[in-house]
């Protein structure tokens, strides 16, 4: 009954129809799902990248690619997952859908900056493409200088052009999202009843908004050395080539919280909605994200450990790293004494966020590793360095993005994926994952440097074990992309609050309509109070 | 060679140092592991939903367990942090009888030339228990000089000089690899160390062809450049003798004092006019171009051989 009503209602999918219906859209979810597949096909190529990388290392003699081409796949893998994928990730698809409607809000604050968001991450995204399609690039994704600037045979200009433009795809969004949170927010949501997904995207925003800037600003300079010859970091100019490392990493180290921040807040949702308790010490994690954002723009100096920066530089950077560690430690155990006596379900979310606590904390532990001077003297720029932020971004952030596009995968399309085969997904993932990147930390400790197209043979079992887990692991992120279609079609329709959650947007039929709400919803309980959702008396334990 | 290697060897001083504090963060971090996954298992499975009205409990947070997992790993990371530095500083101060290398890197090699005249490429021999400084500089793009047996690395900047050093503990034979990356044929940036015992070293040191030392050498192309003409020893040149210069504090026309370092001596050959002599017009042209980074090497060498006190590490070029 409930089901063909919902059938019925007009909603955002059905209220227009056309292609112009969905490119001159100013429908902030509409601009999600633009977001979702545009990233779905960088993620894809990027993914087809490392899928040759990984072929290519099955032997140590290199034989199936030339040097050359080995070089510009990792540089174009990293490209295209970092810039293109991971960074708009879970802000630009799930933030951009879901961030309005937890506040009460009908949509973003400025609806036609948001769809040039979109078009700038288009042109950028094209641009890149470019760049791969007419010969690709050959930097590595840190673009390090002079080699970059001067010695460089590749389409380093192109590329970097598209990052820029990217760049103030994600200014603008932050911009948004900032705007929003402040000034949208429904009658009675106060900040501190605003979910945490929200107060993760708002800090993420305000990385986003603050650094992105400098990034662009390095492409200028970049650009500059390149094409005019202006010494700024070639010495044969009369430039400083570690001046570019500080500047790269004082956007790229937030930028790896910008990926991280909003797989954070995701988490939080769906601890809290498949335990059916409010998270644990709720404002600590909401202010431990604010604090993450603050905090990692003052850590870049531990890229530079060996860089010939100065040894007293590397110890304040080195002691600072550890600061920013905690707050990501009291959301892990936050998280976990949320699962105290909690009524805890095995839907599919939830598994993906059990594995993104597993990976996460793997990944955040080794960041000790790597935070201290003496080991990451030894480790740094090896296979150890790879597999760490491989669990970070990857085990963390692509586990919590998948998490996170199921569990409103219903909300979004109106329809349910199938459980069995979804479970099984999340468990494929884990095992793939864990098989392709824990033999690197192994290989980065015996001296494995990175970007070796060639190795010694001693590292070939090594690298093999991490071939066969990276195959494991491409058959489980196939999974989803095909059920997830299927599921279009053949799901089961979704009724509107399927998990017994608490946000406002499962308040709202599913899809939603055009407005989000009928009406203005207010807000009388605290995040996570799911008293009313459940209903009757809490059970004595 | 071992088939699948789990741990690399030790081989330098630094090595058990570097181990030992792996060590002890697997334990911690072992430890952390353990306790969240063992509590996720644990809860997940006791507290797995029974019935679809169930409803829990509601606790909010508890201070006391929140300051307990803050303060207790805050604590655990300072140790690892203080331990760390401790080696990290250690690693950037070479003892004053360290024998002296010079390391030129280029795309895609590794050349190094001993005090004596002896020049490798891409394979370096020092002896076993002698303390080994590295002074390194490349030609073209930052490289990274990095053996994993003896777990130093330090990149090898274009445009100025860095230094690392380590005392091997073990003959053998080590990869040398280049850890920066670097262009195309990067990963065909490797040698070997050759660590030997002190007697062998010896003759290996005077086998083979041995061109003049690097001083020497130094010496003929201070007369090749006409350096001779104006930096005359008895200072009555237009230029400031050299002699006893090094390690020397030069008072500069700006009034700034300057330590005579090496990176010191490779400026004023390379770019005169950034730092000039009081009392001395600016009159010297630039090198930059005219001598390869070996020649200035073999002339800051030569330098160092007109005497005076070694200058103290310089700051910074760990």
């Amino acid at each position: 009954m409930i089901t063909a009503a919902v059938q019925e209602r007009a909603n955002y999918l059905t209220a227009s129809h056309g292609i112009k219906s969905w490119l001159l859209t100013k429908d902030h979810k509409r601009i999600g799902l633009l977001y979702l597949f545009t990233i779905t096909l960088f993620f894809f190529l990027g993914g087809a990248f490392a899928t040759l990388i990984r072929i290519e290392l099955i032997t140590p003699q290199g034989g199936i690619v030339s040097s050359e081409t080995y070089n510009k796949l990792f540089t174009m893998h990293g490209v295209a997952m970092i810039f293109f994928f991971l960074i708009p990730s879970i802000p630009a698809t799930l933030g951009n859908f879901f961030l309005p409607m937890m506040i009460g809000a009908r949509d973003l604050a400025f609806p036609r900056i948001n769809l040039l968001s979109w078009y700038l991450l288009v042109i950028g995204g094209l641009f890149s493409l470019f760049a791969m399609l007419a010969g690709g690039v050959d930097t590595g994704w840190t673009f390090y200088t002079p080699y970059s600037t001067t010695y460089s045979n590749s389409w380093v200009i192109a590329t970097a052009l598209g990052i820029f433009v990217a760049g103030f795809s994600s200014i603008l969004t932050g911009l948004n999202f900032i705007v929003t949170v402040h000034r949208m927010r429904a009658p009675g949501m106060t900040w501190f009843r605003m979910p945490l997904f929200v107060w993760a995207n708002y800090a993420t925003s305000l990385i986003q908004v603050l650094g992105t800037p400098v990034l662009a600003v390095t492409i200028v300079l970049v650009f500059c050395e390149r094409v005019f010859h202006i010494g700024i970091f070639d010495p044969a100019l009369g430039g400083d080539p570690v001046l570019f490392q500080h500047l790269f990493w004082f956007y790229s180290h937030p930028a790896v919280y910008i990926m991280v921040l909003p797989a954070m807040g995701v988490l939080s949702e769906l601890i809290s909605t498949f335990s059916r308790k409010p998270i644990f010490g709720y404002k600590l994690v909401a202010f431990s994200s604010v604090a993450i954002a603050v905090l990692g723009f003052l850590v870049w100096g531990h890229h530079l450990f060996v860089s010939t920066q100065s040894v007293y530089a590397g110890m304040v950077f080195s002691f600072l790293s550890y600061f920013v560690a905690i707050p990501s430690a009291i959301k892990v155990f936050n998280w976990t004494a949320t699962l105290y006596k909690g009524s805890i379900s095995y839907a599919t979310p939830m598994l993906y966020a059990f594995g993104f606590i597993g990976l996460f904390t793997i990944g955040g532990l080794t960041g000790l590793f790597v935070a201290s001077l003496g080991i990451d003297v030894h480790v740094t720029d090896t296979y150890f360095v790879v597999a760490h932020f491989h669990y970070i971004m990857v085990g963390g952030t692509i586990m919590a993005y998948l998490g996170g596009l199921h569990y409103w995968w219903p909300k979004m399309t109106g329809r349910m994926y199938p459980e069995l085969w979804a479970r099984l997904s999340a468990l494929i993932i884990f095992l793939g994952f864990n098989l392709t990147f824990f033999p690197q930390f192994i290989l980065g400790y015996l001296g494995m440097p990175r970007r070796y197209h060639v190795y010694p043979p001693e590292f070939q079992v090594l690298h093999v074990m991490s071939t066969a887990g990276a195959s494991v692991l491409a058959v489980g992120y196939l999974m989803p992309m095909v059920y997830f279609v299927w599921s279009l079609r053949y799901g089961q329709l979704a009724p509107a609050n399927p998990w017994g959650a608490t946000g406002l947007e499962w308040k709202t039929p599913s899809p939603p309509p055009l407005h989000n709400f009928d009406k203005t919803p207010i807000v009388e309980h605290e995040a996570y109070d799911y008293r009313p959702i459940i209903g009757g008396v809490p059970e004595s334990a | 060679m071992d088939r699948l290697p789990l741990f690399p060897e030790q081989a330098s001083t630094f090595a058990p140092d570097v181990d030992h504090l792996l060590f002890f963060l697997l334990a911690v971090t072992a430890f952390f592991t353990v306790l969240i996954f063992g509590a996720i298992f644990y809860f997940a499975i006791r507290y797995r939903r029974r019935s679809d009205k169930e409803l829990p409990h509601v606790q909010h947070g508890g201070m006391a367990l929140e300051i307990l997992w803050t303060v207790i790993p805050f604590g655990l990371t300072m140790v690892m942090f203080t331990w760390g530095a401790d080696i990290f500083f250690r690693e950037s101060r070479p003892p004053d009888n360290a024998l002296q290398i010079y390391v030129v890197a280029k795309q895609w090699m590794w050349k190094l030339q001993h005090m004596e005249g002896k020049r490798e490429i891409n394979e370096l021999h020092i002896p076993l228990g002698r303390a080994v400084r590295l002074t390194m500089t490349s030609e073209d793009v930052i490289h990274s000089f990095f053996v994993p047996a003896f777990r130093t690395k330090q990149d090898v900047v274009p445009g100025k000089y860095s230094t690392t050093w380590f005392q091997p503990t073990k003959v053998g034979k080590y990869h040398l690899f280049c850890a920066e990356y670097c262009g195309t044929r990067h990963s065909g940036m490797i040698g070997w160390v050759y660590v030997m015992e002190p007697r062998d070293y010896a003759n290996w040191m005077r086998g083979g062809e041995s061109t003049g030392s690097l001083a020497e050498d130094g010496a003929k192309l201070f007369q090749d450049l006409a350096c001779v003409n104006c930096h005359k020893a008895d200072n009555s040149g237009r230029c400031p003798s050299l002699v006893g210069v090094y390690g020397s504090t030069v008072k500069l026309t700006n009034g700034a004092t300057v330590k005579a370092d090496e990176a010191y001596i490779r400026e004023s050959i390379l770019q005169p006019n950034a730092k000039i002599v009081s009392g001395y017009a600016p009159v010297m042209p630039t090198f930059q171009g005219l001598v390869t980074e070996e020649g200035v090497l073999q002339l800051v060498e030569y330098i160092k051989s007109l005497g005076g006190k070694p200058a103290a590490a310089s700051e910074g070029a760990h």
